[in-house]
């Protein structure tokens, strides 16, 4: 329960950081917040013969809002994300997962960067970003690249991050206007890992129709049901279009069975989650063109 | 592996240890600093027990190398009561409320709701609650617990 012995580097800049990485390459593990890593090295699972901690490098702490778009800085913690008054007026969903992200110990010291590079199955922020369409930006020693949050990861704790590189800022667009977003999970315990987890964000024209709709679940990667979207783009919000569409959400979708639960519960468990995350945001859709 | 000499202040006294960096925050606490008042359950981030404010903010301490605490401030449960013949209010109403059976979440508890109160001086049931997910108690299904925390805020207030 003690973590094995690594070679420690604490940089202080993002150049600093980049030139470490290239120089270890597989041989270095990026630390962030630690709360998922550091459990693992706790367990030995992990034992990284190098550790580059983030934590002192400043430029990469940062939440700001430009050209509309919400840009944040891969240690940016989750807590400092939950509180922003710029995340709960323009990016509600993004407040709304991250208060199911572990305990309020745990949202301190975690970080938005690490969530996402570590790329749990459960994990809350990754179907978040997936849903809103973010873009993140991947920096290593010859430059930078920018890759959509849903071509992000590959599979369960495995994403298209190369050794040497680093995630280093995610770019959210601003939902439009007439937009609703929404996010359910099921869990054993508050604050337990989700079993199953749905994103949804919805926007509805003046009349009321379905203009854009994008829908997550939670699986080995992200989920993106595009069926499901496909059977609401165009239509009018019913508990009778919802149904269906969560039906199409988990038609052919692949879930994992591990001690907490069977991949056939997940699959139960998204599609009861896909209709009322749908249901929600639609109502929230409606509420905001209401409003404006 | 090569050691590193660290400078942090604990309940506002400054010490300077030498350590490995694989050394977790938790064991330098105990271990090096002699404060075993900071309890080690699971030893991965799940039942709270090794709960310190670092920087003011409560963070899990077996989650934290210990390198990673140089030059920050420290709040561990020695460091809450004012001074020996005085306890803390939340202390107090733990103490009346009987908040505790076995005592081994109660730091980790006890430095979680102090910085829930200094959020949020007048927290409803709900979010005291909410606060006390992240911390394990096996003993006494919370009902005392949350009310030695309402206690304390208003006596917190009141002061």
């Amino acid at each position: 329960m003690k973590p094995a012995g690594f070679e420690y580097h604490d940089p202080r800049t993002l150049s600093e950081v980049t030139a470490l990485l290239g120089r270890l390459g597989e041989d270095a593990r990026v630390l962030a917040g630690g709360q998922s890593l550091v459990p693992l090295m706790n367990f030995r699972l992990a034992r990284p013969a190098h550790l580059v901690d983030l934590n002192r490098v400043a430029e990469l702490d940062f939440l700001s809002v430009e050209g509309g778009e919400l840009r944040i800085g891969a240690m940016t913690r989750q807590r400092v994300l939950e509180r922003s008054e710029v995340v709960v007026s323009g990016w509600p969903l993004l407040r709304e997962v991250t208060g199911f992200i572990g305990h309020v110990q745990i949202r301190n010291r975690g970080t938005v960067g690490g969530s996402l590079a570590h790329a749990f199955p459960s994990a809350e922020l990754p179907v978040a970003m997936v849903t809103l369409d973010a873009a993140f930006v991947l920096q290593g020693e010859g430059g930078e690249r920018v890759v959509a949050a849903e071509d992000f990861v590959l599979g369960t704790m495995t994403t298209v991050l190369e050794p040497g590189e680093l995630l280093r800022e995610v770019r959210v667009p601003a939902p439009a206007a007439g937009s609703g977003a929404s996010f359910r999970e099921v869990s054993r315990r508050y604050g337990d890992f989700a079993l199953a987890g749905v994103a949804a964000l919805v926007t509805l024209d003046r009349d009321g129709v379905v203009t854009a709709a994008r829908l997550t679940l939670t699986g080995p990667a992200p989920t993106r049901a595009r069926a499901a979207e496909a059977a609401v783009l165009g239509e009018r919000p019913s508990e009778a279009l919802f149904r269906e569409a969560a039906r199409r959400a988990v038609a052919g979708i692949e879930q994992d069975s591990d001690m907490h639960a069977t991949a056939e519960y997940r699959v139960r468990a998204c599609e009861a989650l896909a209709r009322r995350a749908l249901a929600d945001a639609a109502e929230r859709a409606a509420a905001s063109r209401a409003v404006g | 592996m090569n050691k590193r000499t660290i400078t942090l202040r604990v309940n506002g006294a400054e010490h300077t240890g030498e350590t490995e960096p694989r050394r977790l925050l938790s064991d330098f606490i105990r271990d090096d600093l002699g404060l075993t008042g900071t309890h080690v359950g699971c030893e991965h981030g799940v039942c709270g027990a090794c709960t310190v404010l670092v920087n003011g903010d409560p963070v899990r301490s077996c989650l934290m190398f210990a390198v990673q605490a140089d030059g920050a401030e420290i709040d561990t449960v020695e460091g809450l009561a004012p001074d020996a013949d005085t306890l803390h209010p939340l202390q107090e109403k733990f103490h009346e409320r009987h908040g505790l059976q076995c005592g081994f979440c109660t730091p980790g508890i006890l430095l979680t709701a102090r910085a829930l109160l200094r959020e949020n001086p007048d927290p409803s049931d709900t979010e005291i609650r909410e606060w006390l997910s992240g911390n394990l108690c096996r003993c006494t299904g919370y009902v005392n617990i949350v009310t030695a925390i309402r206690e304390a805020a208003k006596e917190v207030s009141r002061r």
